[in-house]
């Protein structure tokens, strides 16, 4: 065949186009990587956890500026340099090999959630670094790794400890109550709650009269709801997402489901945006919680770390209230930083001795972590809404909307019980 | 392309690939190749199907979920080794393309584009409720951390899913130039006349989509090793689907040479963006690309540049009503 | 359990969905069914109209259906200009096949992520004070939510119904439907028709968009689901018959909302395309089709 130029040429620009691009990879890395302290992460962003991804990146930028405005960690800056994991594991790998090989960074820490801390693990744990977790369910239950530490405070068997708390204040009501329906999302963490919340069930003697999933993105709770209120149970445990928590409170009252006490595992009732669209619907339900504006745990930073949040949270058009997940992102860099400081090293294992041998002190009280990673003791709160009236957000700045019931030290007010009292 | 060139060009491809596992340490350059290297595989074989055939299939996280749940299995199982989980993967898959086809290819093209979307959410369903491989939440697999003759594992997968694109297009450029590729020219231009010329339009149908499947399924297969966490919304997820169309139509649907080259920009394009802008507007940009590409450069890259490299005189020939 | 409660009470819910489900699908009975477009991207569209009623009743307290209504003629201008793309594209060429399906899906992915970047991945909801509500009859427990979509959604089945049965541009686009050929050979523009038409498509996505939100929280990906309902119901009624969509799309809903009653909600989607697929190998011309 011919070679004909006015042919080759315009292959010859293409392919070189292509080796142009595949070399774009190599993008430069830090310039001048010396001098800051980097810390790296991959946060949703984007897709189904971005609502909270979004407002845990808003807190712990707050940490990276208070904490330069201190002189930074060692006396160098803090940076963080970070990706956004779309709320899909798959990046998740890519991300963090990124993070360590490319940017170089000194630190990795987790993003949000459990299905995004789980494929991060294999990567922390062959190359032995220290890996703060963000509010992950059991995620170091299999592997036991001595790196990982979790700032959300299940305790030291996060499952079953985070599913007693409303199954052990259901047993100490009088009478004491017979049945429980259990019913949760088919996802990691409701997966691993229900599995725990049986165990806890047959601990203290109750009957299950309904144990079942639904599809993550089942929209219409109704058949679901009226399958329950079949089976006339006394207790109502649902574990559940934000979309579904909304889905299944709206379905009660349309059902009209009466159970003597309803709630459990639902995450999503801490966000201001359910609070406001569900409002006086929350009432007389008992739910998880993590952090509220009740006097019994008013810690010290915490006032004025959640007024700078919320100035900031408006513009970025996130969670407005930021009681939820934004404080403990914060807390698990501090958790960090202050390791770091104390070690006066940047060396991986001297700050994971560090860590497990050591309290700290954050904007959500003292933390100390176990063996596994985990907080040595329990601090999943149960509170009741109660007395809700109006959607009006400004009612959930204060305290006295959601009472905490457990544990008893931070009990800052008593159950309604049952269940329908609390709705009128 | 001839035969020996052909060749010649593949085997100084993945000696390239090779030497340069030799050189480079960073990982991550590992974990981005073979994400654009495995679009290569799934473009190529969706244009099998789309470009060569002219049946549109909206249904390849299908295939490649088939694939990549397959090595779950096997993984889970017996703990099989990557060679197996290929082979394994690539005849599950292939199955099920000739599954498909059997059902679905004697109407018409359209119902059996809409019969692909339906496949992708039927198995996603399945495999939602499905224990072993970790139903909705997933299950986590521990990738080894070495391979023979290789650094480290990755680079291995590199390696393999590089082998794995050459095969692609190699297979896509023999059926190019054989009967087989005719026969599926003659079933795109006009199924009926094809069928009344004496084309065996069923059986080479099926033949497409088998060998669609078995590619895809191949892409699947290093996925559970590649990411170590399987879960059924990474594995369906719709972008497959999207790419594996917007790459061959963006490169050209009538060679084998079309496919790659979409793959290698948009790909690449894609890995870059991920790290810098928002994922979001980085898929809106592919949906615009797409549909930009479609209206006005219909051939594709490999259209484009043929019709410019045409001589003046052959070109005001050629253009007529 | 199988009680007789729980069934009436799936099979009522599966009637109403029902009457919604024609409403979603009368877009497709006309875009494919008559003009043989193939727009996937009709569910989509959908979602837009749920978006439009949802930014509507949030910030002027709009409600969802006035909001439809009112968004119905710039929905039908959407669709004019889309087809007009679209036969400048393909169809004047005679290249449909391949390319029209691939840009319906390009338009897809386009509005979806749109939508996406505009509000996010949350599920939004409306309210409108008839929404939480219900009444019983016996046992059976009836949703305003689902009652007045359901309602709506057979008034605008038979508003069309009777559009293309009794007026002039009706007959027209059942007549181009039948024969273009022909239907030039008696004068008419079967550009201006089908035009007419595809507006028409998409305007009903508008009415659609806005008792989507209104039976619950919606989301842009949601639309995928939708794909498989609106052919499974367009080809099971048969092709461009407007009272067989409405049957088709009750028996689709009383499927789908037994089987997410008694196998798990998880089946609930997959049974549309089951049908599909089932009304394709055994009917293809549909219930009513010509």
């Amino acid at each position: 065949m011919r070679r004909n130029p006015r042919r080759t040429r315009p292959w010859a620009v293409i392919s070189l186009l292509i080796v142009a691009l595949a070399f774009s990879g190599a993008w430069p890395g830090a310039a001048g990587a010396a001098d800051p302290i980097k810390i790296g992460f991959g946060m949703a962003l984007t897709g189904g956890l971005a609502a909270n991804g979004k407002a845990a990146l808003i807190a712990m930028q707050l940490w990276e500026a208070d904490i330069n405005k201190k002189g930074g960690l060692l006396g160098r800056p803090v940076q963080l340099v970070y990706y956004d994991d779309q709320t899909k594991g798959a990046t998740v790998p890519g991300i963090y090999t990124k993070l360590l090989d490319v940017d170089k960074v000194h630190f990795v820490v987790s993003g949000y959630g459990t299905n995004l801390i789980a494929p991060a693990m294999p990567i922390v744990m062959e190359r032995k670094l220290v890996f703060p977790g963000l509010f992950g369910l059991a995620n170091n239950e299999k592997a036991n790794y001595a790196g990982y530490f979790q700032i959300m405070p299940a305790g030291p068997r996060p499952a079953l400890d985070w599913t007693a708390t409303f199954l052990d204040l259901a047993a100490r009501q009088n009478p004491k109550p017979q049945t429980i329906a259990i019913v949760g999302a088919d996802a990691e963490y409701p997966h691993n709650a229900m599995e725990a919340a049986r165990e806890n069930i047959k601990r203290l003697g109750f009957k299950t009269v309904y144990d079942s999933t639904y599809p993550p993105n089942t929209v219409d709770f109704t058949p679901i709801v009226r399958a329950i209120k079949a089976t006339n149970p006394d207790l109502v445990g649902v574990y559940s997402y934000p979309p579904d928590s909304a889905g299944m409170v709206l379905a009660a009252h349309e059902v009209g489901l009466r159970p003597k006490m309803f709630g459990a595992g639902m995450v999503g009732l801490q966000f201001a945006a359910l609070l406001t669209k569900l409002g006086p619907k929350l009432n007389g339900i008992v739910n998880f919680d993590v952090w509220v504006p009740e006097p019994t745990l008013r810690f010290a930073g915490i006032e004025d770390f959640l007024k700078r949040y919320q100035a900031q949270a408006e513009k970025a058009g996130v969670d407005p209230l930021g009681h939820y997940l934004p404080p403990f992102a914060y807390a698990y860099l501090q958790v960090l930083g202050q390791a770091v400081e104390a070690t006066k090293s940047v060396d991986q294992q001297k700050v994971i001795d560090y860590v497990h041998k050591n309290e700290f002190d954050t904007i959500v009280g003292k933390v100390k972590f176990g063996a596994n990673g985990e907080w040595t003791t329990s601090r999943m709160l149960q509170v009741q809404f109660q007395g809700i009236e109006t959607t009006d957000i400004a009612q959930f700045h204060k305290a006295g909307k959601r009472v905490v019931l457990w544990p008893e030290q931070y009990k800052s007010g008593s159950i309604i019980y049952p269940y329908e009292k609390a709705l009128k | 392309m001839r035969g020996h060139a052909f060749l010649v060009v593949a085997v100084a491809v993945v000696a390239a690939g090779l030497a340069v596992t030799r050189v480079l340490d960073n990982q991550y350059y590992y974990f981005a190749a073979y994400v654009v290297l495995q679009y290569v595989v799934l473009a190529t074989a969706w244009n099998i199907l789309g470009g060569y055939t002219g049946y549109v299939n909206f249904g390849t996280p299908a295939f490649f979920a088939l694939g990549a749940y397959t090595a779950v299995v096997l993984i889970r199982w017996v703990k099989a080794p990557l060679g197996l989980q290929l082979v394994a993967g690539a005849i599950i898959a292939g199955l099920l393309g000739l599954a498909l086809g059997y059902l679905t290819l004697r109407l018409r093209g359209v119902f059996f584009s809409i019969a692909t979307l339906a496949l992708a959410v039927v198995l996603q369903t399945m495999f939602i409720n499905w224990e072993y491989t970790g139903g909705a939440r997933g299950t986590s697999l521990v990738r080894p951390a070495t391979a023979p003759l290789f650094g480290s594992y990755v680079q291995f997968l590199f390696v393999v899913m590089l082998g794995l694109a050459v095969l692609a297009v190699a297979t896509a450029w023999w059926i190019e130039r054989s009967w087989i590729g005719r026969g599926l020219a003659a079933i795109r231009d006009n199924e009926e006349a094809a069928e009344c010329m004496g084309v065996p339009t069923l059986k080479l149908k099926l033949v497409a989509t088998t060998v669609s499947g078995v590619l895809m399924g191949l892409a699947g297969a290093p996925f559970p090793y590649y990411v170590t966490f399987v879960e059924p919304t990474s594995v369906f997820d719709l972008n497959y689907a999207v790419n594996s169309l917007a790459m061959p139509m963006i490169g050209g649907t009538t060679t084998w040479m079309g496919p790659v080259i979409g793959a290698v920009l948009l790909g690449t394009a894609q890995q870059i963006a991920t790290v810098t802008i928002s994922s979001a507007l980085n898929l809106l940009l592919v949906g615009l690309i797409l549909v930009a590409f479609v209206i006005l450069a219909p051939e594709g890259i490999v259209g484009l540049v043929q019709r410019l490299a045409r001589p003046r005189a052959e070109r005001t020939r050629r253009s007529g009503p | 359990m199988i009680t007789l409660d729980l069934f009436l009470n799936a099979v009522t819910a599966g009637i109403l969905l029902g009457g919604f489900y024609a409403a979603v699908s009368l877009g497709i009975a006309i875009a494919f069914g008559l003009l043989d477009i193939v727009n996937i991207a009709h569910p989509v569209f959908v979602m837009l109209g749920s978006y439009v009623a949802y930014t509507m009743n949030l910030r002027f307290g709009l409600d969802p259906i006035l909001t439809g209504l009112l968004f119905t003629p710039v929905f039908y201008g959407l669709g004019v200009l889309l087809y007009r793309i679209y036969y400048a594209s393909f169809e004047r060429k005679g290249a449909e096949a391949l390319r029209g399906l691939v840009f319906f899906f390009g338009i897809l992915f386009i509005v979806e992520v749109s939508l996406l970047l505009a509000f996010g991945v949350d599920y939004r909801m409306i309210e409108a004070s008839y929404v939480g509500r219900s009444f019983h009859i016996g046992p059976v427990g009836i949703a305003f939510r689902l009652l007045v979509p359901c309602v709506v959604g057979v008034a605008l089945t038979g508003a069309l119904y009777l559009f293309l049965s009794r007026t002039f541009y009706g007959r027209a686009i059942q007549a181009v439907a039948q024969d273009s050929f022909a239907l030039r050979l008696m004068g008419a523009n079967p550009f201006k028709v089908k035009d007419v038409a595809f507006g028409l498509a998409i305007g009903t996505a508008a009415l659609a968009g806005a008792l989507l939100i209104m039976i619950g929280p919606v989301e842009p990906a949601m639309n995928r689901e939708y794909i498989g309902r609106v052919f499974a119901v367009a080809v099971l009624g048969g092709m461009g018959s407007i009272g067989g969509t409405l049957v088709a799309a009750l028996i689709l809903g009383v499927a789908e909302s037994l089987t997410s009653t008694f196998y798990g909600p998880s089946w609930g989607v997959a049974v549309s395309f089951g049908v599909l697929l089932l009304a394709l190998a055994v009917r293809p011309s549909g219930l009513f089709g010509r």
